[in-house]
């Protein structure tokens, strides 16, 4: 740390960052406790992972909040990239503001509000309750993360780079996947892995429009802790924070590859 | 010319996702919101959003999100404000956003314990004497642990404001004399103001809305907006009057944004 702060500041900053892990490292600490609960450590033990690799229900959920995810973030990545383009392309900036108002909505609405009104949008639909309602939901709600993280980098991008390929003959289609794409690569990256953490961190939309038959972790999680504790959970956390730490990391050199970029302004 | 239309092909799919899943839903919503239980139109559900009943849960919901906004204010300034002044500022910022990357119920879940009749926090009080307290299922546990889980949202645009003000105006000012004080209040607050409004925005629409945070930390304590709009839809199966609350959270949503403006990009010299 630097001087430039004083010995209490840096005593506040110590604090918080302590409060700001505590939980987490609570919750990992535990998971190694054989007395079954968050308060009392009898003695050190593996079982609640050996218990929790036993549970096919729980690795099935596991494996479709995976599923549900990576496919959710590769389809609305495509679906956001084109409505990008589509977004830069318009020329009037008031058609231009509008779109942008009518993408940036599921952003700022509460997950409440989108998991009510995407219930009755499916129950309306006659689109039952289950995988692909959840997937869909997923998609929808990670679409205009992707669209933000892609836009700016197209419009840094300069025309004269367009005009040079054009004038060299490249085709349409030779100037969006030579020139384009490339371009906005570290975008797109960025877009994909927000997408992939909203739909991971998910659990309003997803608890409103499952049905009986499908769950996904965050919803899981929210019925057993709602039985009361369990140390199985506590397992799953550790797991999960270092899944976490490593998605982090990864997402962290992928976006320094792509000099500085601003993708931290827009974290959720 | 013949390619004009399937030179546009590719805006379909996303067309299609602003239509169906954008403009569609919101319709729907407020539809419902004037149906009663028998699927005829009524303004039922509005004549009883007005009755006490309802205005009061809006009421504690809004003063229990103004309360966490300004708490978590209060921390997250002083905390984004040193953070600027760090060595590897950049590394100490991702520190503090990998814990909102940890799924929000395990962070919850982890309160039940903490919380806990023989959790860590009552420990702790016993040990300084105060001796132990019911903590979970109160106000005060939901409010804490709200801050606790907004923080970080907070901290972010406001440590970003920070971070783009130009030191000279400091220098600046210490030259002309001004006391730190006179500084931080006309100077550096005023040019971060907008990051302030950006994370008060994003700390207080979810605070109204959250109803995991309220089943799970406050039992029955507290209802915000969010349990009120789960509640009627999930459990009372009433979608009409869910829907309402929705149309009302809607508006309290657009009165945020609009009063906490985002007149950013403005030109910096």
């Amino acid at each position: 740390m630097d001087k430039r702060i004083s010995p209490l500041s840096r005593f506040f900053l110590i604090v918080m960052f302590a409060l700001l892990y505590l939980p987490i490292f609570y919750l990992i600490f535990y998971s190694f406790n054989s007395g079954g609960n968050m308060y009392n450590f009898e003695s050190f033990t593996f079982d609640w992972y050996k218990e929790l690799f036993q549970d096919t229900r729980l690795l099935i959920i596991v494996l479709n909040t995976i599923v549900i995810a990576l496919l959710s973030a590769l389809i609305s990545t495509v679906i956001g990239v084109l409505g990008a383009m589509m977004i830069y392309k318009i020329r009037s900036s008031r058609t231009k503001n509008a779109l942008l108002s009518l993408n940036n909505i599921l952003i700022v609405s509460p997950d409440v509000i989108i998991g009510a009104s995407f219930l009755i949008l499916f129950t309306i639909a006659g689109i039952q309750l289950g995988f692909y309602s959840v997937l869909l939901s997923h998609i929808a709600f990670s679409i205009p993360i992707v669209v933000l993280m892609v836009l700016p980098k197209l419009s840094e991008m300069s025309s004269s780079l367009l005009d040079a390929a054009r004038d060299l003959g490249a085709s349409r289609w030779e100037v969006i996947t030579k020139v384009v794409i490339p371009y906005i690569t570290p975008g797109i990256f960025a877009g994909f892995f927000m997408a992939l953490t909203y739909s991971l961190d998910d659990f309003a939309v997803t608890f409103f429009v499952t049905g009986n038959g499908f769950t996904t972790l965050s919803v899981e999680i929210y019925s057993l802790a709602r039985q009361g504790i369990s140390l199985s959970i506590n397992a799953l956390s550790a797991i999960i924070f270092l899944v976490t730490m490593l998605i982090v990391v990864i997402y962290y050199f992928i976006t320094r590859r792509g000099k500085k970029s601003p993708d931290l302004e827009v974290l959720k | 010319m013949e390619n004009k239309t399937t030179r546009n092909l590719y805006t379909i799919p996303y067309v299609i996702w602003v239509a169906f899943f954008v403009i569609a839903p919101i319709l729907l919503v407020l539809y419902y919101s004037f149906q009663d239980l028998e699927g005829n139109f009524s303004l039922t559900n509005y004549r009883n959003f007005f009755t006490p009943i309802y205005l009061e849960m809006t009421l504690s919901s809004f003063w229990y999100a103004f309360l966490i906004t300004l708490i978590t204010l209060l921390f997250a300034y002083p905390i984004a404000y040193l953070l600027t002044k760090l060595k590897h500022k950049q590394l100490w910022l991702l520190l503090i956003i990998v814990p909102s990357w940890i799924n929000l119920l395990l962070k919850a879940y982890a309160f039940l314990g903490i919380f806990g009749t023989y959790g860590m926090a009552n420990k702790f009080l016993e040990t300084i004497g105060i001796g132990s307290k019911q903590l979970l299922f109160t106000d005060f546990s939901f409010v804490f642990v709200s801050v606790y889980i907004f923080i970080p949202f907070m901290i972010l645009p406001i440590f970003n404001a920070l971070d783009k003000l130009n030191p000279t105006y400091l220098d600046a000012a210490n030259d002309l004399g001004a006391s730190r004080w006179t500084t931080f209040r006309r100077i550096v607050f005023p040019l971060t103001i907008d990051g302030v409004k950006a994370g008060c925005q994003i700390t207080f629409i979810p605070a109204l809305s959250l109803f995991m945070l309220t089943r799970l930390i406050a039992g029955s304590q507290v209802i915000t907006l969010g349990t009120a709009i789960e509640q009627q839809f999930l459990v009372t199966q009433n979608w009409g009057m869910g829907s309402t609350i929705a149309v009302f959270l809607i508006i309290f949503m657009f009165i945020i944004m609009f009063a906490t403006g985002t007149k950013r990009r403005r030109a910096r010299g």
